[in-house]
C-alpha cells in the first residue's frame, strides 16, 4: 500500500513550508537576515572546533594588527587584539558562548515562566496570587539593575548569568501564558471538555498548553535579541562573563581602553551583536506579517485574473 | 434639495445602477472571486433587499459601491457603478468624499465595532456635518441632538456626550442610523443592521428604518441573510449565492413563486406558521417517566461592590422550576439576558447555583462529587452554539469524538475506538474518512454534526442544546434539526433545546418555557403556546417576528413619526 | 478613582518592600556581608569588629527587623565611600538621571509617533521601508557599543563633541542620542503596527463611509485609538530607560543614578546600592500610576 500511494497527500505538510519559503523570498531583507543568522548559528556550532586553537594563539608579531590586511592568514583579516589574537577567530569562538548563553536563558525562562503562567491562569488559589505579585516585582524594576544587584551578590559566573537573565525575562512569558489561559479557559471547547468530565490536568495539558505554546515560542524568538543585548551589557560592565571565557560583549569591554589606538578591537564584536539582533528583529517582524491575516497579502504573489 | 432637482431633470431612472460588477480577492493561489458579474439597480425611494447566506458576496458588492474594499488585496476586475449619472469608479478622492456620507450612507452589523470607541456619539455625528461643511461647532452639536431625538434615543441632550459603550445594542444601531441620515442621503445601505439584536429590538429598528424612509424618500438597500427580515422590508429583492445573483424580482413574487432551486431551498427551509403544527420533528408520544426535575433554581451574581454602594446582586436565574420527561424535547426560549444559557451551564455543573436543586435519576446534581459526578457527566451532554469554538482546533475529528472514552476509561476499550468513531460519523451523516481531518476543514453544519457525534459518544440520556443551530445558515438549520429529531426517535434521547428563535422551537419542541429576566413567564405545550399565548411577553415575542411587507401594506403605519417608542436600556455589565 | 490610586499605591509600597526584602536576604544569605563591605585584605579582627558595629552578629531575621525599623525612621545607612547619608547621595544623583531620561523619552515618543504613523499611512512605500529598517536598527543596536563608537568618531576623530562629563549643551548630545535609540526604534514599530491594525478596523470603514478627509481618518481616528498601546509601551520603555542610563552614564561620566549604582557596586558601598534601589523603585511606581491614569484619560471605556 505504501508503495502504490506515494503521492496520496501531496498538498499537506510540504505545502506549508513551501508557502513559508515563498513568503520569505518575497521579503528580501528577511531572506538576508535568515541566511545571515543561519551562518552565525553554523559558526557557533562548528567554530570552536575549526578555529578554536588559532583564536587563542598569542602572536607577538600580530599585536594590535590593523584590519583588512592579508599579509598574515585570512583569520587576521579583521585585525588582532592587544595580545595578537585574531579578532575574526575570536568572534567565531565568541559566537558560541554569546548565542549559547542567550539560548539557555531564553529556553529556561520560557519553560519556567510558561509553567508558572499556566498554573497562575488556571488556578485561583493563593499561590497564583503570590506568583503574580512576584512577577510584578521583577517586572516593575529595570532588568539590568536587578541583574547587576543579583550578580553582585551571587558573584559572576556563566550559570548565575543564565539564571539572572532567565529570571528577569520570565515575567513576560508568565504574563502572556496567564493571559492566554484566562482567555482559553473561557473558550467553549474547555467548557465542553469539562462538561464531559475532564479533570484539570487533562484540560491544562491536552487542551490549553498546546495552544499557548506557539505564542510563547514567538515571544522567545523576539526575546532572544533582547537577551543577547542584556548579556552583552552585563559583560561589558564587567559583571557578566569572566575571563578566560568571553562573549562579544566582553570583547567590546576589552577593546574599550584602546579606542584611540586600535578601534577595531571594540568595533567588530559590537557590530556582530548588532547584526545578530537586527536579523532576529527583521525576521520576527516578517513572522508577524505572516501571522496577521490582514497583512499577509503583502507577502503574497497576488496573481490577478485575466480580463 | 439639489438631488430632487436633478431627478426632475433626468426623469425617473434608477438612482444607482450596478452593471457586471466583478471583484476578486488576491492571495497566493488563484484569485478568489467574491462577486461575479453582478448587476442590479436601485430606484429612488424603494427598498431593495439583497438576500444571501454567509460568503455569498452580498456585503462585498455594496462595499465596492462605497469604495470600502481595500485594493490590494481586493481587485475590481470589471463592471460599472453608475450613481445619479456619475461613474463612481472614476471619481478622485474629493469627488468620492462628496458622495460618501452626503449622498450615500451606510450602517453596519456590529455598531459597537463600527463606532469609534474613544469619541462621544455626539462628536461622531457632528463630524458628518463638519467634514461636509454643512454645519459646525454649536450648530453641528444641536443637529446631532436633534438627530438622536429623531432616532428615539431618550434624553438626547445628555446622551449626546455619552460614549458608544454606554448604550445598549439597539441604541447603538440607532446612533449609527442617526449618523447615516444626517445629511439626508439619497441611498442608505444597511448591512445586516439587526442581525446581532433580539427580535423585539430588531422589530423597533426595522420600524425606524421604514419611518425614516417614508419621511425622507431615500432609497434603502438592505443586506440580510434573514428571510423574515427580507420579506418584511423588501419592495424588490435579489438573491445572491456564491458571488452571483441567482434570482431577482418583486419581493412578493420571489417569495411566493421562487424560480431558482437555491431560492426554493431557502424558502422551503423557512418554518411557515401553521405548517409546523403537523411537523414530523416533534416526538410522537411523551409517556416517559420524569428524567430531570429542577426545583427553585436561583443564580445570583454579585455586581461591582463599590465602597459607597454596598453589595448589589443580580439574579440571572430567579426561582426556576421545571421537569424533563424521557423522550421529550423541552424548548427554553428567551432573549439575551433572560438567563436561559445560565440554566444550561448550571445543569452541566459548569457554574454553581446560588440555591435550588436538580434531581436526576433520584439524586441532586448539585451535591454530586467525585465518581458520581463523572458518572453523571456521561449521561448528560451538551451541544454548544458555536461548534467551531467548542472543539479544540489542534485535535482532529477522531480525537475529538473519542475524548469521552479517554475521560471515562471504562466506557469503551481503546481497540474499538476507531470503529466506533466511524459508526458515529455515519450516524450523523458524515463519512468515516472525515475522522482524520481538523475542525477548520469543515463547514458550520458539518461541525455541528461532529459536535453531536461527540455528544452521542458517551451514550447519554439527555442532551442540552444551547443555541445549537443559531449560528448556522437557514437551510443548514433545518438539516441539523432533522438530524436531532431522528436521533431522538432512534436512540430514545431527551433534549433541552435553548434558543432565542421562536420559529425553530415551534418545529421541534414538545413543550416550551418562555423566560424573561431570569424568570419563567409562561410554560406549556408548543401548539397551545403558539395558538393562545397567555403572557404579555410571549405575545410580544410572537408579534415581533417580522411579517411580510405585502401583508402589512393595508395596515396602518406601525409607528407615528416623531414619537418613537423608547427602548428598554439593557445594562451592559449584566451577565446572563 | 481615589480608591484606585490608594489601592495602586499600597500595591506599589508592598512591591518596593518585597524588592528590598529580596535584595536584603540575597546579600545576607549568599555570604558574609562584611566581605561585601570591607576590603578583601581586612583582618579577621577587623571583620568581627565591623560585624558587631553593624549588628551583623545577630540572627538574620533580627537584622531584617532592625533594617525595617531603620527604614521607618528614614535612616538608610551611611555611605562608606563618601561618609554621609546614603540617601543623600542617591537623591543628589537622581535629578541628573531624571533630566536625561525625561528628554530622551519625550523626544523619542514624539518622533516615533510622527514617523510611525506616516509609515503606516503608506505601507510599503519608500518612506515606510526606510523607517522600518532605521527603527529596527535602533532597537537592535547595543547601546554601549554605539556610545563608544560615537566617542571614537565625534570626540576622538572629529573632535566635535566632548568625550564625557557635564556642563555645556554639547555634553547632552551623545548621551541623549544613545538613550533614545532603543525607545525610538521599538516605539516606531509599535506605532506602525497598531496604526495598521487601527486603519483596518471597522470604525475606520465607518469614517470612510461618512466621507471624512484622509488626514482626519488617519490622525483623528486611527492615531487617536493607537495612542493607548503606545502609551503602555512608552511607559515600560521609560522604566527600562534606567537600564540604558546605567550604561550611558558610566560611559559618558554622567553623575546620575546609573553611574552611582555601578560605582557603588564596584566599591562595595552597600548602603548606597540599597538607597538607589529604593529611589528608583519609588520613581517607577509613581510613573506606573501616572500611566494608568493617563490611560483612563485616553480610553473612556476604562474607569477605575
Amino acid at each position: 500500500m505504501t508503495i502504490i500511494s506515494p503521492n496520496a497527500n501531496p498538498a499537506a505538510a510540504p505545502g506549508a513550508s513551501r508557502v513559508l519559503l515563498g513568503y520569505l523570498r518575497r521579503d528580501r531583507l528577511a531572506l538576508a537576515a535568515a541566511v545571515f543568522l543561519a551562518l552565525f548559528v553554523l559558526a557557533a556550532i562548528l567554530g570552536p572546533w575549526l578555529v578554536g586553537d588559532a583564536a587563542s594563539r598569542l602572536g607577538l608579531r600580530q599585536r594590535n594588527l590593523a584590519p583588512f590586511s592579508l599579509e598574515h592568514s585570512w583569520i587576521y583579516f579583521l585585525g588582532a587584539d592587544t595580545l595578537g589574537r585574531p579578532l575574526l577567530g575570536r568572534l567565531i569562538v565568541g559566537a558560541q558562548s554569546t548565542l549559547g548563553i542567550a539560548a539557555a536563558a531564553v529556553f529556561s525562562s520560557m519553560l519556567i515562566g510558561g509553567t508558572l503562567g499556566l498554573i497562575a491562569g488556571y488556578s485561583e488559589r493563593w499561590h497564583s496570587h503570590l506568583i503574580l505579585r512576584l512577577a510584578d516585582v521583577v517586572m516593575s524594576f529595570p532588568s539590568l539593575l536587578l541583574a547587576l544587584i543579583v550578580l553582585y551578590t551571587l558573584g559572576p559566573s556563566i550559570t548565575n548569568l543564565v539564571i539572572v537573565l532567565a529570571v528577569t525575562r520570565m515575567p513576560i512569558y508568565l504574563r502572556t501564558a496567564r493571559a492566554e489561559v484566562l482567555e482559553l479557559r473561557e473558550r467553549m471547547f474547555v467548557s465542553a471538555a469539562r462538561s464531559m468530565g475532564a479533570g484539570p490536568a487533562r484540560i491544562l495539558l491536552r487542551h490549553i498548553a498546546p495552544l499557548v505554546l506557539p505564542t510563547l515560542v514567538t515571544i522567545a524568538a523576539i526575546d532572544f535579541a533582547t537577551v543577547i543585548l542584556s548579556e552583552s551589557a552585563l559583560s561589558f560592565l564587567g559583571l557578566g562573563i569572566q575571563p578566560p571565557e568571553f562573549t562579544w560583549g566582553a570583547m567590546v569591554a576589552n577593546g574599550r581602553g584602546y579606542l584611540s589606538t586600535a578601534w577595531w578591537i571594540a568595533f567588530w564584536p559590537g557590530l556582530a551583536i548588532m547584526l545578530t539582533t537586527l536579523s532576529l528583529n527583521i525576521l520576527s517582524n516578517w513572522a508577524r506579517t505572516v501571522a496577521d491575516p490582514q497583512q499577509r497579502w503583502r507577502l503574497q504573489t497576488l496573481r490577478k485574473a485575466a480580463r | 434639495m439639489k438631488s430632487a432637482h436633478d431627478s426632475i431633470l433626468k426623469g425617473e431612472g434608477p438612482i444607482l445602477k450596478i452593471e457586471g460588477l466583478t471583484v476578486d480577492f488576491l492571495s497566493n493561489d488563484e484569485p478568489v472571486r467574491a462577486v461575479d458579474d453582478v448587476s442590479f439597480h436601485v430606484n429612488r425611494g424603494e427598498t431593495l433587499v439583497i438576500l444571501g447566506e454567509s460568503g455569498s458576496g452580498k456585503s462585498v458588492s455594496t462595499s465596492t459601491v462605497m469604495d470600502l474594499v481595500d485594493c490590494p488585496p481586493g481587485d475590481i476586475v470589471g463592471g460599472s457603478c453608475l450613481f445619479d449619472g456619475t461613474e463612481l469608479s472614476r471619481l478622485d478622492a474629493e469627488g468620492r468624499r462628496n458622495i460618501n456620507g452626503r449622498r450615500i450612507a451606510m450602517i453596519f452589523q456590529d455598531p459597537l465595532a463600527y463606532l469609534n470607541p474613544v469619541y462621544t456619539v455626539g462628536r461622531q455625528i457632528a463630524e458628518v456635518f463638519e467634514s461636509h461643511d454643512a454645519a459646525r461647532g454649536k450648530q453641528a452639536r444641536a443637529n446631532a441632538i436633534e438627530l438622536l431625538r429623531r432616532v428615539g434615543i431618550p434624553e438626547p441632550e445628555s446622551r449626546v456626550d455619552f460614549y458608544p459603550h454606554q448604550f445598549s445594542g439597539g441604541q447603538r444601531q440607532r446612533v449609527m442610523i442617526a449618523m447615516a441620515i444626517a445629511l439626508k442621503p439619497d441611498i442608505l445601505i444597511a448591512d445586516e443592521p439587526t442581525t446581532a439584536l433580539d427580535v423585539s429590538v430588531q422589530a423597533q429598528i426595522l420600524d425606524l428604518l421604514r419611518d425614516l424612509q417614508r419621511e425622507t424618500g431615500m432609497a434603502l438597500v438592505m443586506i440580510t441573510h434573514d428571510l423574515e427580515v427580507a420579506a418584511s422590508m423588501a419592495d424588490r429583492i435579489i438573491v445572491m449565492n456564491g458571488g452571483k445573483v441567482v434570482e431577482s424580482g418583486l419581493a412578493q413574487e420571489v417569495f411566493s413563486n421562487p424560480q431558482h432551486p437555491y431560492t426554493r431551498r431557502l424558502i422551503g427551509a423557512l418554518p411557515h406558521g401553521e405548517a409546523a403544527e403537523t411537523s414530523h420533528r416533534r416526538s410522537t408520544e411523551i409517556a416517559g417517566a420524569t428524567l430531570l426535575k429542577v426545583e427553585h433554581l436561583t443564580k445570583e451574581y454579585v455586581l461591582a461592590s463599590g465602597a459607597f454602594a454596598g453589595k448589589r446582586t443580580f439574579r440571572a436565574v430567579d426561582d426556576v422550576s421545571f421537569e424533563v420527561r424521557k423522550g421529550e424535547t423541552l424548548g427554553v426560549v428567551g432573549e439575551s439576558g433572560s438567563g436561559k444559557s445560565s440554566i444550561a451551564r448550571i445543569l452541566l455543573r459548569l457554574n454553581d447555583p446560588s440555591s435550588g436543586q436538580a434531581i436526576y435519576a433520584g439524586e441532586n446534581i448539585f451535591e454530586m462529587c467525585g465518581k458520581r459526578l463523572v458518572a453523571f457527566r456521561r449521561k448528560v451532554q451538551m451541544v454548544f452554539q458555536d461548534p467551531y469554538g467548542s472543539m479544540n482546533p489542534r485535535m482532529n475529528v477522531r480525537s475529538i469524538i473519542s475524548e469521552p472514552w479517554a475521560i471515562h476509561r471504562d466506557l469503551l476499550p481503546r481497540s474499538n475506538w476507531k470503529d466506533r468513531v466511524a459508526e458515529l460519523l455515519d450516524l450523523v451523516g458524515l463519512r468515516p474518512e472525515h475522522a482524520e481531518r481538523y475542525p477548520h476543514q469543515f463547514s458550520g453544519g458539518q461541525r455541528q454534526r461532529i459536535a453531536i457525534a461527540r455528544a452521542l459518544a458517551s451514550e447519554p440520556e439527555l442532551i442540552v442544546c444551547d443555541e445549537a443551530v443559531s449560528a448556522l445558515d437557514v437551510s443548514i438549520q433545518a438539516q441539523v434539526i432533522d438530524l436531532l429529531a431522528d436521533l431522538r426517535t432512534r436512540l430514545g434521547l431527551s433534549y433541552i433545546f435553548i434558543t432565542h428563535d421562536l420559529p425553530i422551537v415551534r418545529h421541534f419542541a414538545d413543550r416550551i418555557l418562555v423566560m424573561k429576566q431570569g424568570k419563567i413567564v409562561e410554560e406549556g405545550p408548543t401548539s397551545a403556546l403558539f395558538s393562545a399565548p397567555q403572557h404579555e411577553y410571549t405575545q410580544s415575542l410572537l408579534k415581533a417576528v417580522p411579517k411580510p411587507k405585502w401583508l402589512m401594506s393595508t395596515e396602518a403605519p406601525r409607528a407615528v413619526p416623531g414619537a418613537p417608542r423608547p427602548e428598554r436600556t439593557r445594562n451592559g455589565s449584566m451577565a446572563g | 478613582m481615589f480608591s484606585y490610586i490608594g489601592r495602586r499605591a499600597s500595591h506599589s509600597i508592598l512591591s518596593v518592600i518585597g524588592l528590598l526584602t529580596l535584595v536584603f536576604f540575597l546579600t545576607r544569605l549568599t555570604g558574609d556581608p562584611s566581605a561585601l563591605y570591607l576590603p578583601l585584605d581586612a583582618t579577621a579582627e577587623a571583620r568581627a569588629a565591623f560585624a558587631k558595629l553593624n549588628g551583623l552578629d545577630q540572627p538574620i531575621p533580627w537584622q531584617f527587623a532592625e533594617y525595617l525599623k531603620d527604614l521607618l525612621h528614614l535612616d538608610f545607612g551611611q555611605s562608606l565611600r563618601q561618609n554621609r547619608s546614603a540617601m543623600e547621595v542617591a537623591l543628589q544623583a537622581f535629578p541628573e538621571t531624571l533630566k536625561l531620561a525625561f528628554v530622551a523619552i519625550t523626544l523619542s515618543t514624539a518622533l516615533a509617533i510622527l514617523v510611525g504613523s506616516l509609515a503606516a499611512a503608506r505601507p510599503g512605500s519608500l518612506f515606510d521601508r526606510i523607517a522600518s529598517v532605521t527603527s529596527l536598527a535602533g532597537a537592535s543596536a547595543p547601546d554601549f557599543w554605539v556610545a563608544i563608537v560615537g566617542i571614537l568618531v565625534f570626540a576622538v576623530g572629529l573632535e566635535l563633541l566632548p568625550t564625557s562629563g557635564t556642563g555645556t549643551w554639547a555634553h547632552w548630545i551623545m548621551p541623549i542620542f544613545v538613550l533614545m535609540l532603543r525607545p525610538f526604534g521599538l516605539l516606531v514599530q509599535v506605532v506602525r503596527s497598531t496604526m495598521l491594525s487601527a486603519l483596518a478596523s471597522p470604525y475606520i470603514k465607518t469614517a470612510r463611509a461618512k466621507g471624512l478627509r484622509r488626514q482626519k481618518i488617519i490622525f483623528g481616528h486611527a492615531l487617536r485609538n493607537s495612542l493607548l498601546p503606545v502609551v503602555t509601551v512608552a511607559g515600560d520603555l521609560a522604566t527600562s530607560l534606567v537600564n540604558g542610563a546605567v550604561v550611558v552614564e558610566s560611559i559618558f561620566g554622567w553623575p546620575g543614578i546609573g553611574k552611582l549604582m555601578i560605582d557603588s557596586i564596584i566599591q562595595r558601598d552597600f548602603a548606597v546600592v540599597q538607597s538607589t534601589i529604593l529611589v528608583t523603585a519609588t520613581a517607577i511606581f509613581i510613573l506606573n500610576i501616572a500611566i494608568d491614569l493617563l490611560y483612563a484619560v485616553l480610553d473612556p471605556r476604562i474607569r477605575y
